[in-house]
């Protein structure tokens, strides 16, 4: 069922909505950093050392990221091969909007910042807790938050990433509901959050980064 | 009004094309696209030179089967046309026009402009059709009952002319408006409910088959679409597939 045009897109509709999921949970518990630095270290905590997080949840997701991934590339190169010989005009811009004829760039934009997210949290995380073996700690976190960014470089590439996120929401979100064959009633409504949710949660990750490096 | 034209030359499907570009004078803004390009195969033909070749039929939009792409957009810049009711008021004096075939490997070139598109045929024959027996007995349509609604969607989907605008402007060069169209049509009446399951599953198969892309929901092809064809038609589409599927 996998391999049909459909099914593909409903595949990638399906792990890009348990990523949007995914997105909001990070969102709320980073944005709790601003607010109470106690509660960002009991949530962390959580999270980090809750079994069912680290032994289901996260493989699922990390699983999803790698899907959504792998299924974008494979649905742009068969787009791609699907007309060889190329148009010498063509007027992309007269009938559909960019972010949604550049998902695979917004896509590779928000790809290349996992790398870099990984490479900042997850790798000395995972390192912490399962290589070197170091004691529990359930205060380090948001000095570990804060320590990231100190680098103004660092905090503009996030906020340069969290704009091309917003681009790739902007479309994927509601073009995920069209994908699975949801286009009624409720689809202006649909759309509308869509618009509220793509700017806020990346503006808000922006904010946060932001945030700590004036106060840190 | 005086125009340079620019059009993709290519002597028959094996040949490697080219663009040529010609000069043309005293074109009336009130002829139509088509006109204006048999008026240029007329000086063409007087010149000694291989008229250019491109499909046309009814000229009246209805046949959907011109099928040029002018300046980056199918069937040109106007709206809910197609290129024989597209009008050269819709140029300027002096406007660098480039007329260039619809491009898809599932629409090779035949010559020219003109463009093979049987694999929309070959889709339609997958499943596009109401088994109905015919000997004579056949009852009238009107005999059975449908919601209002149901019948003016059926319809809206029914004026899908399957001139290919969709393929030829989808960046992925997606048939999934024309197919979505096709389906549509009879999943919405009671006499298509019967081969529903067995119609959508063949269809999208044989659009897989041809070689299209996939849809990314740009929207470029109902915008481009000379019938106004919804995206909700995909939506209902990826629907039934879905539930047919899991159907069996």
């Amino acid at each position: 069922m996998i391999t049909t045009t459909i099914a593909r897109k409903l595949a990638m509709a399906l792990s890009g909505l348990f990523l949007i999921l995914f997105l909001g949970q990070h969102f709320t518990i980073n944005m709790t950093s601003v607010f109470s630095e106690k509660t960002f270290n009991f949530l962390s905590h959580f999270m980090g050392n809750n079994l069912v997080v680290q032994f289901i949840l996260q493989p699922l997701l990390i699983l999803g990221v790698v899907f959504h991934f792998v299924m974008g590339f494979v649905l742009e190169i068969k787009n791609t091969r699907s007309r060889s010989v190329k148009y010498q005009s063509y007027k992309g811009s007269a009938n559909a909007s960019w972010v949604s004829r550049n998902m695979i760039i917004s896509g590779i934009v928000v790809l290349s910042f996992l790398g870099l997210h990984f490479y900042d949290f997850w790798v000395p995380e995972i390192n912490y807790k399962y290589i070197e073996f170091l004691p529990q700690d359930p205060d380090r976190y948001y000095g570990e938050l804060v320590h990231k960014f100190h680098s103004p470089f660092r905090v503009a590439i996030y906020a340069l990433s969290f704009v091309f996120l917003s681009l790739h929401l902007f479309h994927g979100f509601s073009s995920s509901f069209q994908s699975m064959g949801l286009n009624n009633k409720y689809t202006r409504g649909i759309k509308l959050f869509t618009v509220a949710f793509s700017l806020v949660i990346p503006a808000g990750f922006i904010f946060i980064a932001i945030f700590h490096h004036q106060n840190g | 009004m005086n125009l340079k034209l620019k059009i993709w030359r290519q002597a028959n499907a094996e040949a490697k094309g080219k663009t040529i570009t010609y000069s043309i004078s005293d074109i009336s803004p009130d002829m139509s696209f088509l006109e204006m390009m048999d008026m240029h195969n007329e000086q063409l033909i007087q010149q000694g030179e291989d008229p250019v070749a491109f499909d046309h039929d009814c000229r009246e939009g209805i046949c959907g089967m011109c099928s040029m792409f002018i300046n980056g957009e199918a069937h040109g810049p106007d709206r809910l046309v197609t290129t024989c009711q597209l009008h050269m008021r819709k140029f300027k004096d002096g406007d660098t026009i480039t007329i260039e075939p619809f491009r898809a490997n599932a629409f090779p070139v035949i010559k020219d402009l003109a463009v093979d598109r049987s694999a929309f045929d070959r889709i339609q024959q997958a499943g596009g059709f109401v088994s109905v027996n015919t000997s004579g007995n056949t009852q009238d349509a009107n005999a059975i009952p449908i919601d209002k609604h149901d019948a003016d969607k059926a319809f809206d989907a029914a004026t899908c002319i399957g001139c290919g605008a969709c393929v030829a402007s989808c960046k992925n060069a997606s048939a999934m408006l024309f197919v979505s169209a096709k389906v549509s049509q009879y999943a919405l009446l009671p006499q298509g409910k019967v081969e529903a399951t067995d119609r959508v599953l063949n269809m999208v198969n044989q659009m897989d088959e041809e070689g299209f892309g996939n849809c990314t929901n740009t929207g470029a092809c109902e915008v481009e679409c000379p019938k106004g064809i919804s995206l909700e038609n995909i939506a209902r589409m990826n629907r039934a597939y879905l539930t047919a599927s899991l159907k069996g």
